[in-house]
Protein backbone atom coordinates (compact mmCIF):
# COMPACT_ATOMS: atom_id res chain seq x y z
CA UNK A 1 0.00 0.00 0.00
CA UNK A 2 2.74 2.15 1.33
CA UNK A 3 5.07 1.56 -2.01
CA UNK A 4 2.08 1.69 -4.26
CA UNK A 5 1.12 5.93 -2.94
CA UNK A 6 4.81 6.30 -3.70
CA UNK A 7 4.66 5.32 -7.26
CA UNK A 8 1.53 7.09 -7.64
CA UNK A 9 2.95 10.14 -6.24
CA UNK A 10 5.81 9.96 -8.19
CA UNK A 11 3.73 9.96 -11.52
CA UNK A 12 1.66 12.30 -10.90
CA UNK A 13 4.20 14.63 -9.52
CA UNK A 14 6.25 13.94 -12.61
CA UNK A 15 3.04 14.59 -15.37
CA UNK A 16 2.60 18.19 -13.08
CA UNK A 17 6.06 19.37 -13.46
CA UNK A 18 5.78 18.23 -16.97
CA UNK A 19 2.85 20.17 -17.45
CA UNK A 20 4.32 23.15 -15.47
CA UNK A 21 7.57 23.24 -17.29
CA UNK A 22 6.58 22.30 -21.12
CA UNK A 23 5.60 25.79 -22.01
CA UNK A 24 8.75 27.08 -20.86
CA UNK A 25 11.24 24.71 -22.23
CA UNK A 26 9.48 25.05 -25.41
CA UNK A 27 9.86 28.94 -25.52
CA UNK A 28 13.64 28.86 -24.48
CA UNK A 29 14.08 25.69 -26.78
CA UNK A 30 12.87 27.60 -29.64
CA UNK A 31 14.71 30.46 -28.84
CA UNK A 32 17.65 29.04 -30.33
CA UNK A 33 16.00 28.52 -33.46
CA UNK A 34 17.98 28.91 -36.38
CA UNK A 35 15.19 29.59 -38.88
CA UNK A 36 12.27 32.08 -39.07
CA UNK A 37 9.26 29.91 -37.61
CA UNK A 38 9.65 28.94 -33.53
CA UNK A 39 8.00 25.33 -34.23
CA UNK A 40 9.27 21.87 -34.72
CA UNK A 41 11.59 20.40 -36.32
CA UNK A 42 14.35 22.31 -34.07
CA UNK A 43 16.91 23.79 -36.07
CA UNK A 44 19.46 25.41 -33.94
CA UNK A 45 21.45 25.95 -31.72
CA UNK A 46 21.25 29.85 -33.02
CA UNK A 47 21.61 33.14 -31.18
CA UNK A 48 20.81 35.21 -33.80
CA UNK A 49 17.23 36.53 -32.26
CA UNK A 50 19.17 37.57 -29.47
CA UNK A 51 21.27 39.50 -31.70
CA UNK A 52 18.01 41.04 -33.27
CA UNK A 53 15.95 42.12 -30.37
CA UNK A 54 19.08 43.42 -28.79
CA UNK A 55 19.34 45.30 -31.97
CA UNK A 56 15.92 46.28 -31.43
CA UNK A 57 15.41 49.88 -29.93
CA UNK A 58 12.02 49.45 -29.77
CA UNK A 59 12.42 46.57 -27.34
CA UNK A 60 15.88 47.84 -26.12
CA UNK A 61 14.15 51.64 -24.81
CA UNK A 62 11.08 49.54 -23.79
CA UNK A 63 13.07 47.18 -21.26
CA UNK A 64 14.42 50.95 -19.97
CA UNK A 65 11.47 52.35 -19.47
CA UNK A 66 10.18 49.23 -17.77
CA UNK A 67 13.23 49.31 -15.35
CA UNK A 68 12.71 53.01 -14.79
CA UNK A 69 8.69 52.93 -13.80
CA UNK A 70 9.31 49.59 -11.69
CA UNK A 71 11.96 51.31 -9.83
CA UNK A 72 10.47 54.43 -9.33
CA UNK A 73 6.85 53.95 -9.00
CA UNK A 74 7.45 50.59 -6.23
CA UNK A 75 10.27 53.39 -4.39
CA UNK A 76 7.17 55.69 -4.41
CA UNK A 77 4.95 53.31 -3.33
CA UNK A 78 7.35 51.95 -0.74
CA UNK A 79 7.45 55.39 1.04
CA UNK A 80 4.01 55.94 1.06
CA UNK A 81 3.36 52.82 2.36
CA UNK A 82 5.99 53.11 5.00
CA UNK A 83 5.39 56.26 6.61
CA UNK A 84 1.30 55.28 6.51
CA UNK A 85 1.96 52.05 8.33
CA UNK A 86 4.23 53.99 10.26
CA UNK A 87 1.57 56.49 11.37
CA UNK A 88 -1.22 54.11 11.75
CA UNK A 89 0.59 51.61 14.37
CA UNK A 90 2.62 54.46 16.47
CA UNK A 91 -0.82 56.74 16.56
CA UNK A 92 -4.17 56.17 17.40
CA UNK A 93 -5.68 58.07 15.06
CA UNK A 94 -10.25 58.27 14.68
CA UNK A 95 -11.30 56.00 12.59
CA UNK A 96 -8.42 54.01 12.10
CA UNK A 97 -9.79 50.48 10.77
CA UNK A 98 -11.74 52.25 8.07
CA UNK A 99 -9.10 54.34 6.63
CA UNK A 100 -6.67 51.17 6.56
CA UNK A 101 -9.35 49.51 4.87
CA UNK A 102 -9.49 52.63 2.21
CA UNK A 103 -5.55 52.04 1.54
CA UNK A 104 -5.54 48.19 1.22
CA UNK A 105 -9.09 47.98 -1.06
CA UNK A 106 -6.87 48.73 -4.86
CA UNK A 107 -6.01 45.13 -3.61
CA UNK A 108 -9.61 43.37 -4.21
CA UNK A 109 -9.75 45.49 -7.73
CA UNK A 110 -9.04 44.05 -10.68
CA UNK A 111 -6.10 45.78 -12.80
CA UNK A 112 -8.21 46.05 -15.72
CA UNK A 113 -10.37 48.33 -13.97
CA UNK A 114 -7.53 50.48 -12.30
CA UNK A 115 -6.35 50.72 -15.56
CA UNK A 116 -9.82 51.49 -17.03
CA UNK A 117 -11.15 54.08 -13.94
CA UNK A 118 -7.42 56.42 -14.51
CA UNK A 119 -8.00 56.08 -18.47
CA UNK A 120 -11.72 57.32 -18.27
CA UNK A 121 -10.23 60.22 -15.68
CA UNK A 122 -6.93 61.52 -17.24
CA UNK A 123 -9.44 61.75 -20.82
CA UNK A 124 -11.56 64.28 -18.59
CA UNK A 125 -8.71 65.86 -16.57
CA UNK A 126 -6.65 66.27 -20.22
CA UNK A 127 -3.82 64.46 -18.73
CA UNK A 128 -2.39 62.58 -22.23
CA UNK A 129 -0.90 59.32 -21.82
CA UNK A 130 2.64 58.60 -21.06
CA UNK A 131 4.88 56.48 -18.78
CA UNK A 132 4.19 59.01 -15.98
CA UNK A 133 0.37 57.95 -16.50
CA UNK A 134 1.24 54.58 -15.96
CA UNK A 135 3.73 55.07 -12.94
CA UNK A 136 0.96 56.14 -10.89
CA UNK A 137 -1.08 53.36 -11.74
CA UNK A 138 1.30 51.05 -10.70
CA UNK A 139 1.88 52.87 -7.41
CA UNK A 140 -1.87 52.50 -7.02
CA UNK A 141 -2.13 48.66 -7.13
CA UNK A 142 1.10 48.72 -5.22
CA UNK A 143 0.90 51.10 -2.27
CA UNK A 144 -1.56 48.78 -0.85
CA UNK A 145 0.76 45.47 -0.83
CA UNK A 146 3.63 47.32 0.59
CA UNK A 147 1.24 49.22 3.57
CA UNK A 148 -0.44 45.57 4.70
CA UNK A 149 3.53 44.11 4.73
CA UNK A 150 5.45 46.88 6.55
CA UNK A 151 2.09 47.02 8.93
CA UNK A 152 1.53 43.98 9.53
CA UNK A 153 5.36 43.42 10.42
CA UNK A 154 5.00 46.17 13.52
CA UNK A 155 5.17 45.71 16.61
CA UNK A 156 5.55 46.14 20.32
CA UNK A 157 9.36 45.82 20.19
CA UNK A 158 10.17 48.08 17.33
CA UNK A 159 7.70 50.78 19.35
CA UNK A 160 9.93 50.49 22.53
CA UNK A 161 13.28 50.78 20.90
CA UNK A 162 11.64 53.88 19.27
CA UNK A 163 10.40 55.32 22.93
CA UNK A 164 13.91 54.40 24.17
CA UNK A 165 15.77 56.50 21.67
CA UNK A 166 12.78 59.30 22.13
CA UNK A 167 13.44 59.53 25.67
CA UNK A 168 17.14 59.74 25.25
CA UNK A 169 16.00 63.15 23.42
CA UNK A 170 15.91 61.52 19.83
CA UNK A 171 14.22 64.19 17.78
CA UNK A 172 11.14 62.39 15.57
CA UNK A 173 13.07 62.29 12.01
CA UNK A 174 16.39 61.10 14.12
CA UNK A 175 14.22 57.98 15.54
CA UNK A 176 12.77 57.77 11.87
CA UNK A 177 15.72 57.33 10.13
CA UNK A 178 17.76 55.51 12.66
CA UNK A 179 15.89 53.72 14.25
CA UNK A 180 12.61 53.00 12.49
CA UNK A 181 13.66 52.51 9.02
CA UNK A 182 17.04 50.02 9.90
CA UNK A 183 14.11 47.83 11.74
CA UNK A 184 11.98 47.96 9.12
CA UNK A 185 14.36 47.04 6.67
CA UNK A 186 13.12 43.34 5.75
CA UNK A 187 9.93 44.54 5.24
CA UNK A 188 10.63 47.29 3.74
CA UNK A 189 12.73 45.19 1.01
CA UNK A 190 10.24 42.96 0.79
CA UNK A 191 7.62 45.29 -0.20
CA UNK A 192 10.02 47.09 -2.51
CA UNK A 193 10.74 43.67 -4.50
CA UNK A 194 7.23 42.87 -4.60
CA UNK A 195 6.25 45.95 -6.07
CA UNK A 196 9.25 45.56 -8.52
CA UNK A 197 8.58 42.42 -10.27
CA UNK A 198 4.31 43.49 -10.42
CA UNK A 199 5.46 46.44 -11.60
CA UNK A 200 7.87 44.95 -14.26
CA UNK A 201 5.84 42.32 -15.57
CA UNK A 202 2.06 44.72 -15.55
CA UNK A 203 0.24 44.79 -18.61
CA UNK A 204 -3.52 46.30 -19.14
CA UNK A 205 -2.83 49.63 -17.26
CA UNK A 206 0.49 50.09 -18.82
CA UNK A 207 -1.70 49.41 -22.35
CA UNK A 208 -4.35 51.81 -21.79
CA UNK A 209 -2.40 54.88 -20.02
CA UNK A 210 0.96 54.82 -22.24
CA UNK A 211 1.28 55.91 -26.22
CA UNK A 212 4.47 55.77 -27.76
CA UNK A 213 6.93 55.59 -25.26
CA UNK A 214 5.85 52.18 -23.51
CA UNK A 215 7.18 49.41 -21.28
CA UNK A 216 8.83 45.93 -22.13
CA UNK A 217 5.81 43.89 -21.68
CA UNK A 218 3.58 46.09 -23.85
CA UNK A 219 5.94 46.08 -26.44
CA UNK A 220 6.51 41.72 -26.73
CA UNK A 221 2.21 42.29 -27.14
CA UNK A 222 3.04 44.24 -30.59
CA UNK A 223 5.81 41.98 -31.29
CA UNK A 224 2.23 39.04 -30.90
CA UNK A 225 0.59 41.08 -33.62
CA UNK A 226 3.06 39.47 -36.30
CA UNK A 227 2.32 35.92 -35.37
CA UNK A 228 4.73 33.39 -33.88
CA UNK A 229 8.28 34.32 -34.30
CA UNK A 230 11.55 33.15 -32.69
CA UNK A 231 12.31 36.84 -31.49
CA UNK A 232 9.25 36.85 -29.46
CA UNK A 233 10.66 33.52 -27.83
CA UNK A 234 14.25 35.51 -27.16
CA UNK A 235 12.97 38.46 -25.86
CA UNK A 236 11.07 35.98 -23.26
CA UNK A 237 13.71 34.50 -22.61
CA UNK A 238 15.33 37.07 -21.41
CA UNK A 239 12.65 38.55 -19.27
CA UNK A 240 12.02 35.00 -17.50
CA UNK A 241 16.30 34.78 -16.94
CA UNK A 242 16.34 38.75 -15.34
CA UNK A 243 13.17 37.70 -13.17
CA UNK A 244 15.37 34.39 -12.10
CA UNK A 245 18.17 36.56 -10.96
CA UNK A 246 15.89 38.82 -9.12
CA UNK A 247 14.01 35.75 -7.50
CA UNK A 248 17.27 33.96 -6.39
CA UNK A 249 19.16 36.87 -5.14
CA UNK A 250 15.69 37.88 -3.10
CA UNK A 251 15.59 34.09 -1.80
CA UNK A 252 19.59 34.35 -0.98
CA UNK A 253 18.82 37.61 0.92
CA UNK A 254 15.98 36.15 3.14
CA UNK A 255 18.29 32.76 3.58
CA UNK A 256 21.13 34.95 4.88
CA UNK A 257 18.89 37.26 7.23
CA UNK A 258 17.50 34.06 9.18
CA UNK A 259 19.59 33.64 12.47
CA UNK A 260 21.96 30.82 12.36
CA UNK B 1 4.77 73.81 24.87
CA UNK B 2 1.72 75.03 22.98
CA UNK B 3 3.14 74.40 19.72
CA UNK B 4 4.88 70.93 20.37
CA UNK B 5 1.10 69.54 21.31
CA UNK B 6 0.33 70.77 17.78
CA UNK B 7 3.00 68.96 16.08
CA UNK B 8 2.24 66.19 18.11
CA UNK B 9 -1.41 66.10 16.27
CA UNK B 10 0.02 67.09 13.06
CA UNK B 11 2.73 64.70 12.82
CA UNK B 12 -0.02 61.21 12.46
CA UNK B 13 -1.83 62.90 9.77
CA UNK B 14 1.42 64.23 8.23
CA UNK B 15 2.44 60.51 8.03
CA UNK B 16 -0.47 58.72 6.52
CA UNK B 17 -2.31 61.52 4.66
CA UNK B 18 0.01 61.23 1.00
CA UNK B 19 -1.01 57.47 1.12
CA UNK B 20 -4.83 58.48 1.91
CA UNK B 21 -4.37 61.37 -1.04
CA UNK B 22 -3.15 59.09 -3.33
CA UNK B 23 -5.65 56.53 -2.86
CA UNK B 24 -8.84 59.10 -2.77
CA UNK B 25 -6.97 60.46 -5.79
CA UNK B 26 -5.81 58.05 -8.20
CA UNK B 27 -8.47 54.75 -7.17
CA UNK B 28 -11.69 56.65 -5.44
CA UNK B 29 -12.15 59.25 -7.47
CA UNK B 30 -11.31 57.61 -10.86
CA UNK B 31 -14.17 54.99 -9.29
CA UNK B 32 -16.23 57.59 -9.26
CA UNK B 33 -15.70 59.53 -12.94
CA UNK B 34 -16.54 55.80 -14.23
CA UNK B 35 -19.43 55.88 -12.41
CA UNK B 36 -20.46 59.02 -14.41
CA UNK B 37 -19.29 58.05 -17.57
CA UNK B 38 -20.87 54.49 -17.58
CA UNK B 39 -24.30 56.84 -16.98
CA UNK B 40 -23.25 59.08 -20.18
CA UNK B 41 -24.20 58.43 -23.95
CA UNK B 42 -21.05 58.06 -26.31
CA UNK B 43 -22.35 60.61 -28.53
CA UNK B 44 -22.97 63.34 -25.69
CA UNK B 45 -25.88 64.65 -24.24
CA UNK B 46 -27.37 64.08 -20.61
CA UNK B 47 -27.59 61.60 -18.23
CA UNK B 48 -28.98 57.54 -19.38
CA UNK B 49 -29.28 54.19 -18.83
CA UNK B 50 -28.91 52.70 -21.94
CA UNK B 51 -25.04 51.64 -21.51
CA UNK B 52 -26.49 48.98 -18.70
CA UNK B 53 -29.98 48.46 -20.18
CA UNK B 54 -27.63 47.55 -23.26
CA UNK B 55 -25.80 44.97 -21.79
CA UNK B 56 -28.58 43.42 -20.08
CA UNK B 57 -31.10 43.04 -23.28
CA UNK B 58 -28.10 42.38 -26.15
CA UNK B 59 -27.23 39.06 -25.83
CA UNK B 60 -23.80 39.10 -27.08
CA UNK B 61 -22.75 41.24 -24.24
CA UNK B 62 -25.01 38.84 -21.57
CA UNK B 63 -23.11 36.13 -23.71
CA UNK B 64 -19.86 37.54 -22.80
CA UNK B 65 -20.40 37.30 -18.93
CA UNK B 66 -21.95 33.70 -18.56
CA UNK B 67 -18.93 32.80 -20.80
CA UNK B 68 -16.64 34.26 -18.20
CA UNK B 69 -18.33 32.72 -15.29
CA UNK B 70 -18.50 29.63 -16.85
CA UNK B 71 -14.96 29.89 -17.56
CA UNK B 72 -13.45 31.04 -14.44
CA UNK B 73 -15.64 27.85 -12.67
CA UNK B 74 -13.97 25.54 -14.64
CA UNK B 75 -10.71 27.14 -14.59
CA UNK B 76 -11.23 26.94 -10.81
CA UNK B 77 -12.52 23.84 -10.17
CA UNK B 78 -9.66 22.05 -12.21
CA UNK B 79 -6.77 24.12 -10.66
CA UNK B 80 -7.97 22.72 -7.46
CA UNK B 81 -8.16 19.13 -7.86
CA UNK B 82 -4.87 19.32 -10.05
CA UNK B 83 -2.81 21.21 -7.09
CA UNK B 84 -4.10 19.65 -3.97
CA UNK B 85 -2.33 16.33 -4.67
CA UNK B 86 0.62 17.97 -6.04
CA UNK B 87 0.65 20.37 -2.59
CA UNK B 88 0.05 17.30 -0.85
CA UNK B 89 3.06 14.87 -2.61
CA UNK B 90 5.61 18.46 -1.91
CA UNK B 91 4.54 17.87 1.39
CA UNK B 92 4.51 14.81 2.53
CA UNK B 93 6.18 12.73 0.22
CA UNK B 94 9.25 14.66 -0.83
CA UNK B 95 12.03 14.70 2.47
CA UNK B 96 12.09 17.97 4.71
CA UNK B 97 15.42 19.09 3.05
CA UNK B 98 14.26 18.85 -0.77
CA UNK B 99 11.30 20.77 -0.24
CA UNK B 100 12.11 24.04 -0.53
CA UNK B 101 13.55 23.57 -3.64
CA UNK B 102 10.90 21.02 -5.08
CA UNK B 103 8.53 24.31 -4.07
CA UNK B 104 10.43 26.81 -5.96
CA UNK B 105 11.10 24.47 -9.01
CA UNK B 106 7.16 23.80 -9.09
CA UNK B 107 6.34 28.05 -8.69
CA UNK B 108 9.64 28.46 -10.97
CA UNK B 109 7.63 29.32 -14.44
CA UNK B 110 5.25 31.72 -12.35
CA UNK B 111 7.85 34.45 -12.98
CA UNK B 112 7.93 34.79 -16.58
CA UNK B 113 6.37 37.50 -17.76
CA UNK B 114 2.97 36.90 -18.02
CA UNK B 115 2.42 38.35 -22.03
CA UNK B 116 5.34 35.63 -22.51
CA UNK B 117 3.79 32.86 -20.81
CA UNK B 118 0.49 32.68 -22.91
CA UNK B 119 2.58 33.57 -25.91
CA UNK B 120 4.27 30.17 -25.16
CA UNK B 121 1.32 28.02 -24.65
CA UNK B 122 0.30 29.54 -28.47
CA UNK B 123 3.41 27.77 -29.20
CA UNK B 124 2.56 24.14 -27.66
CA UNK B 125 -0.85 24.44 -28.71
CA UNK B 126 -0.68 26.20 -32.49
CA UNK B 127 -1.32 24.44 -35.83
CA UNK B 128 1.90 23.46 -36.85
CA UNK B 129 3.12 23.34 -32.76
CA UNK B 130 4.43 21.12 -30.49
CA UNK B 131 1.37 18.62 -29.43
CA UNK B 132 0.27 18.56 -33.03
CA UNK B 133 3.57 17.46 -34.59
CA UNK B 134 4.18 14.97 -31.86
CA UNK B 135 0.28 13.92 -32.65
CA UNK B 136 0.23 13.54 -36.48
CA UNK B 137 4.19 12.55 -36.62
CA UNK B 138 3.55 9.40 -34.20
CA UNK B 139 0.63 8.48 -36.86
CA UNK B 140 -2.40 8.95 -33.76
CA UNK B 141 -3.88 12.05 -36.13
CA UNK B 142 -3.39 12.67 -39.70
CA UNK B 143 -4.80 15.99 -39.20
CA UNK B 144 -3.66 18.72 -36.85
CA UNK B 145 -6.07 19.48 -33.96
CA UNK B 146 -7.51 22.88 -33.60
CA UNK B 147 -6.49 23.45 -30.13
CA UNK B 148 -5.57 27.09 -30.13
CA UNK B 149 -8.03 29.94 -30.50
CA UNK B 150 -10.19 27.42 -28.30
CA UNK B 151 -11.85 27.60 -24.66
CA UNK B 152 -9.93 24.77 -24.14
CA UNK B 153 -6.97 26.61 -25.05
CA UNK B 154 -8.05 29.19 -22.47
CA UNK B 155 -8.34 27.06 -20.14
CA UNK B 156 -5.35 25.61 -20.18
CA UNK B 157 -3.46 29.06 -19.84
CA UNK B 158 -5.28 29.73 -17.21
CA UNK B 159 -4.99 26.57 -15.12
CA UNK B 160 -0.80 26.29 -15.56
CA UNK B 161 -1.21 29.57 -13.98
CA UNK B 162 -3.19 28.89 -10.87
CA UNK B 163 -2.14 25.19 -10.74
CA UNK B 164 1.47 27.01 -9.56
CA UNK B 165 -0.40 29.79 -7.38
CA UNK B 166 -2.70 26.98 -6.28
CA UNK B 167 0.53 24.89 -4.81
CA UNK B 168 2.02 27.62 -3.28
CA UNK B 169 -1.30 28.54 -0.59
CA UNK B 170 -2.73 24.45 -0.28
CA UNK B 171 1.66 23.83 0.47
CA UNK B 172 1.54 26.15 3.52
CA UNK B 173 -1.61 25.13 4.84
CA UNK B 174 -1.18 21.42 4.76
CA UNK B 175 2.78 22.24 6.56
CA UNK B 176 0.98 24.64 8.93
CA UNK B 177 -1.10 21.49 10.40
CA UNK B 178 -0.14 20.69 13.46
CA UNK B 179 1.58 16.81 13.10
CA UNK B 180 -0.64 16.31 16.83
CA UNK B 181 -3.82 16.19 14.36
CA UNK B 182 -3.13 13.34 12.69
CA UNK B 183 -1.44 11.26 15.72
CA UNK B 184 -4.78 12.06 17.84
CA UNK B 185 -6.35 10.38 14.63
CA UNK B 186 -4.06 7.76 14.60
CA UNK B 187 -4.24 7.19 18.11
CA UNK B 188 -8.08 6.61 17.96
CA UNK B 189 -8.10 3.95 15.43
CA UNK B 190 -8.11 5.88 11.72
CA UNK B 191 -6.18 4.84 9.15
CA UNK B 192 -4.51 7.08 6.60
CA UNK B 193 -7.50 7.43 4.20
CA UNK B 194 -10.18 8.38 7.22
CA UNK B 195 -7.44 10.44 8.60
CA UNK B 196 -6.73 12.36 5.27
CA UNK B 197 -10.65 12.41 4.22
CA UNK B 198 -12.28 13.70 7.94
CA UNK B 199 -9.09 15.41 9.46
CA UNK B 200 -6.14 16.94 7.30
CA UNK B 201 -8.88 17.66 4.38
CA UNK B 202 -11.16 19.60 6.56
CA UNK B 203 -8.63 21.64 8.51
CA UNK B 204 -7.41 22.77 4.98
CA UNK B 205 -10.75 23.89 3.82
CA UNK B 206 -10.35 27.31 4.44
CA UNK B 207 -7.40 27.49 2.59
CA UNK B 208 -8.67 26.15 -0.34
CA UNK B 209 -11.31 28.60 -0.62
CA UNK B 210 -9.25 31.55 -0.10
CA UNK B 211 -6.94 30.01 -2.73
CA UNK B 212 -9.96 29.37 -5.22
CA UNK B 213 -11.81 32.63 -4.42
CA UNK B 214 -8.27 34.44 -5.32
CA UNK B 215 -8.31 32.51 -8.28
CA UNK B 216 -12.24 33.65 -9.02
CA UNK B 217 -11.21 37.17 -9.12
CA UNK B 218 -7.55 37.15 -10.77
CA UNK B 219 -9.56 34.79 -13.77
CA UNK B 220 -12.53 36.88 -13.92
CA UNK B 221 -10.48 40.12 -14.49
CA UNK B 222 -7.89 38.77 -17.04
CA UNK B 223 -7.88 40.25 -20.72
CA UNK B 224 -4.61 38.62 -21.84
CA UNK B 225 -4.78 34.77 -21.81
CA UNK B 226 -8.24 34.51 -23.14
CA UNK B 227 -7.88 37.32 -25.81
CA UNK B 228 -3.79 35.44 -26.96
CA UNK B 229 -4.97 31.77 -26.53
CA UNK B 230 -8.61 32.24 -26.68
CA UNK B 231 -8.86 34.45 -29.71
CA UNK B 232 -12.35 35.82 -30.78
CA UNK B 233 -14.57 33.11 -31.02
CA UNK B 234 -15.89 33.76 -28.13
CA UNK B 235 -15.17 36.81 -26.27
CA UNK B 236 -14.82 37.02 -22.15
CA UNK B 237 -15.73 40.44 -20.26
CA UNK B 238 -12.58 41.91 -20.38
CA UNK B 239 -12.20 41.41 -23.83
CA UNK B 240 -15.86 42.83 -24.13
CA UNK B 241 -14.96 45.94 -21.94
CA UNK B 242 -11.16 46.34 -24.10
CA UNK B 243 -13.13 46.08 -27.35
CA UNK B 244 -14.82 49.25 -26.61
CA UNK B 245 -12.28 51.40 -26.19
CA UNK B 246 -10.15 50.00 -28.58
CA UNK B 247 -12.29 50.10 -31.84
CA UNK B 248 -15.02 52.55 -30.82
CA UNK B 249 -13.22 54.47 -27.85
CA UNK B 250 -17.05 54.12 -26.67
CA UNK B 251 -16.06 55.10 -22.81
CA UNK B 252 -19.06 55.04 -21.08
CA UNK B 253 -19.88 51.44 -22.10
CA UNK B 254 -16.56 50.47 -21.63
CA UNK B 255 -17.00 52.00 -17.95
CA UNK B 256 -20.34 50.08 -17.74
CA UNK B 257 -19.17 47.12 -18.63
CA UNK B 258 -16.21 47.42 -15.92
CA UNK B 259 -18.59 48.69 -13.22
CA UNK B 260 -20.49 45.22 -14.13
CA UNK B 261 -17.80 42.89 -13.99
CA UNK B 262 -17.00 44.38 -10.44
CA UNK B 263 -20.29 44.03 -9.04
CA UNK B 264 -20.05 40.19 -9.99
CA UNK B 265 -17.08 39.95 -8.13
CA UNK B 266 -18.56 41.83 -5.66
CA UNK B 267 -21.37 39.26 -5.03
CA UNK B 268 -19.04 36.04 -5.45
CA UNK B 269 -17.06 37.66 -2.34
CA UNK B 270 -19.97 38.41 -0.21
CA UNK B 271 -21.55 34.66 -1.47
CA UNK B 272 -18.33 33.27 0.04
CA UNK B 273 -17.66 35.77 2.69
CA UNK B 274 -18.40 33.37 5.45
CA UNK B 275 -16.19 30.83 4.41
CA UNK B 276 -13.01 33.18 4.02
CA UNK B 277 -12.25 34.67 7.12
CA UNK B 278 -8.50 34.41 7.30
CA UNK B 279 -8.10 33.58 10.96
CA UNK B 280 -4.79 34.80 12.28
CA UNK B 281 -3.12 32.11 14.22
Amino acid sequence: MRALVRIVSWLYAVAIYGFIFLPVVVLVLFSLQATSFPIPPFTGPSLRWYDAVLADTRLTSALVNSLLVAALSSAAAVTLGFLSAWGFARFALPGSALLRGLITLPLTVSYLIIGMGLLVLFNWAGVPKSLLAAGIGHVVINLPLCFAIIYSQMGDHQINIERAARDLGAPEWKVLLLITVPVMAPAIFAGFFLSMTFSWDEFVISFLLTRFDTTLPVEIWNLLRSGLNPKTNAVGSLVFAVSIVLVVFFELMLLRRKPA
Amino acid sequence: MNSATNSGRALPWALVTPALGWTLLFFVLPFVAMGFSSLTAHDGGGFTRANYSQFFTNPAYWQALVNSLQVTAIVTVISVLLAYPFAWILAEQVPERWQRLALMLAVLPFWTSYVVRSYSWLLVLAQNGVINRALTGSGLFSEPLQLANTRLATVTGFVHFFVMLLTLTIFANLKQLSPSYRKAAADLGAGPVRTFLHVVLPLTLPGIMVGAFLTFVLCIGDYITPQILGGNNELLMPQLVMMQIGRRGDFPLASALSIILMAVVTIAYLACARWLKIERA
